[in-house]
């Protein structure tokens, strides 16, 4: 059986990638390296499957935006998506938290299948209020809510029926903590969310994701509208967070993909042209459509 | 592979790497000349070409060093990726070991200087001539090799060294004969050994060279290992 994660994986690429240990034989592991020698880049065990994405379509009324994807996402990662406008890397991403339900005409097609529990987030029993407590979501721009600094981040927990004080109080300080903002926030809680500068917003809606304890973090284009010094504070944000959810992001900057991701996939016209170990990808990548987009070639 | 240098949406960007690429030949060129001079000025015992070629060489070491910040100014404003990364890491390995080529150059023409007082040899330093005209050819081959983006040509030329490292033992050996039999050669015998010695040093750069041309085109690294594993990986390359 092919091996559905690593669809255009150079052969001669180190390994890592293409060991994903996928739970109960959905795939066979096609490369022959041992697993021991893999993820060197990461010194920990070969990552597992967070989510099998298969023969994935969707379409805007009549346009057909992703054509036949089989991008899967590994746990504990964090895998760029790459490409020029209208490849449909934030058309992917939105499938995953059921963005596209918001509209009508839009259709989805295939499978997005969440691991542990094997459950097809794209199929129609699927409650998708449930699929966007399980999977968060970051903007290009921060778009907190006209509340407080305190409300936005309890309200996730709130729509949740959680109503103790206390566990409000401990849920919100640790999501301000693991967003790098508690110690900028602390005294003023009560404050609108809106006097916060961009970057603190920007990182006040991560806070907000977290606070429902996501298992995978989306973010579509996080730092675009940021300066260098609040886009480094959530790049190093984004490799703090890995240790403990799954991070797929979108990005039009290509260093960035570069610098915070463990896998990238290129994606062009709405396929998937190439996906492989970001080390790969940005030094040899094996598509000459990838290599003229990474070094700003016209193909 | 062809040479895609050209494509970039950046004009600007596209100059500056083929500006890179030429100035690593012309610097290559300027190498090649310092061999070829060292070489004659000992063949010859011509004393004057000798100090000339020993005094030259700070002009491709100041190469070196205006390449090396180019390449410095290329990846801090343009950070190259795929295979403009890998001309720059190429580029800047490849005129390190030029610049050593350099230094092996004026080392023979240093030599060149002692042995134009010394008698000469009846059969003319015809070893060194031999060896030398080599080696010379390696280096222009690697940058041909360079120039091209030829990996097969590469290849021959590392194929090459293995055949200089033959001479050169062969020429220890007999400059060994020569010392025992007659030790009034001695002197001369040791300066002949330190120019082939220098010489033989010049193929391995040029091989490292052509290592990295073989990076370059391939994207894969094949320093320290054996000529067949090469060959092995750009088989397989090319069965992919």
């Amino acid at each position: 059986m092919e091996n559905i994660l690593t669809p255009d994986m150079p052969r001669t690429a180190r390994p890592v990638a293409s060991n994903f240990q996928v739970p109960r034989g959905t795939t066979e592991q096609t490369s022959g390296a041992p697993a021991a020698e893999a993820p060197a880049a990461h010194g920990a065990e070969a990552p597992k499957l967070k989510a099998r994405v298969t023969g994935l379509n969707f379409y805007y009324g009549e346009t057909h935006a992703l054509k036949n994807v089989n991008l899967s996402i590994a746990e504990k990662r964090v895998t760029a998506l790459i490409g020029p406008s209208g490849c449909g890397k934030t058309t992917y991403l939105r499938c995953f938290n059921r963005m596209h339900d918001l509209y009508p005409n839009n259709r989805y097609e295939g499978e997005i299948v969440l691991y542990p529990d094997e459950i097809n987030i794209i199929g129609p029993k699927v409650d998708p209020i449930e699929v966007r407590m399980r999977i968060g979501m970051v903007f290009q721009k921060a778009n907190p809510f006209p509340k407080t600094i305190y409300e936005n981040v309890a309200y996730g927990l709130r729509v949740r029926g959680v109503r103790k004080r206390s566990v409000l109080d401990e849920k919100v300080e640790q999501a301000l903590r693991e967003a790098a903002l508690w110690d900028e926030v602390k005294d003023r809680l009560q404050d609108l969310a809106f006097n916060l500068s961009g970057g603190q917003q920007q990182r006040l809606c991560i806070a907000r994701a977290l606070a429902t304890d996501p298992e995978i973090l989306l973010f579509d284009e996080p730092t675009s509208a940021l300066d260098p010094i609040a886009t480094a504070r959530i790049e190093e944000l984004i490799a703090e967070l890995r240790e403990r959810v799954t991070i797929i992001i979108v990005t039009h900057n290509m260093q960035q993909a570069a610098r915070v991701s463990d896998y990238t996939a290129f994606m062009y016209l709405g396929e998937l042209i190439e996906f492989g170990d970001t080390d790969i990808i940005f030094t040899n990548p094996s598509k000459k459509q990838t290599e003229d987009y990474i070094t700003g070639r016209y193909g | 592979m062809k040479s895609n240098i050209h494509s970039h949406i950046s004009r600007q960007y596209n100059a500056e790497l083929e500006d890179i690429r030429t100035r690593v030949l012309a610097m290559g060129g300027l190498v090649e000349q310092h061999i070829d001079q060292a070489l004659q000025a000992l063949v010859n015992g011509d004393l004057d070409l000798a100090n000339h070629v020993a005094t030259q060489d700070y002009e491709v070491n100041r190469m070196e060093v205006a390449i090396d910040e180019e390449c410095n100014q290329i990846i801090a404003r343009r950070q190259p990726a795929a295979s403009d990364l890998r001309l720059v890491m190429a580029v800047i390995k490849t005129i390190s070991d030029l610049e050593r080529i350099g230094d092996e150059a004026e080392k023979i023409a240093r030599m060149a200087v002692r042995l134009a007082d010394e008698e000469r040899p009846k059969n003319n330093y015809m070893e060194i001539q031999y060896l030398g005209n080599h080696v010379r050819s390696m280096v222009h081959d690697a940058l041909d090799a360079f120039a091209r983006l030829d990996t097969d040509a590469a290849l021959r030329v590392a194929r090459e060294d293995l055949q200089v490292d033959k001479e050169y033992d062969g020429l220890m050996r007999q400059m060994i004969t020569f010392m025992m039999e007659d030790p009034r050669t001695i002197s001369r015998a040791l300066n002949v050994i330190w120019a082939a010695r220098a010489l033989e040093r010049i193929g391995d750069h040029a091989r490292n060279i052509c290592e990295y041309v073989i990076y370059l085109v391939k994207g894969k690294d094949v320093r320290h290992i054996s000529l067949e594993q090469i060959e092995k990986e750009l088989h397989e390359d090319s069965g992919a």
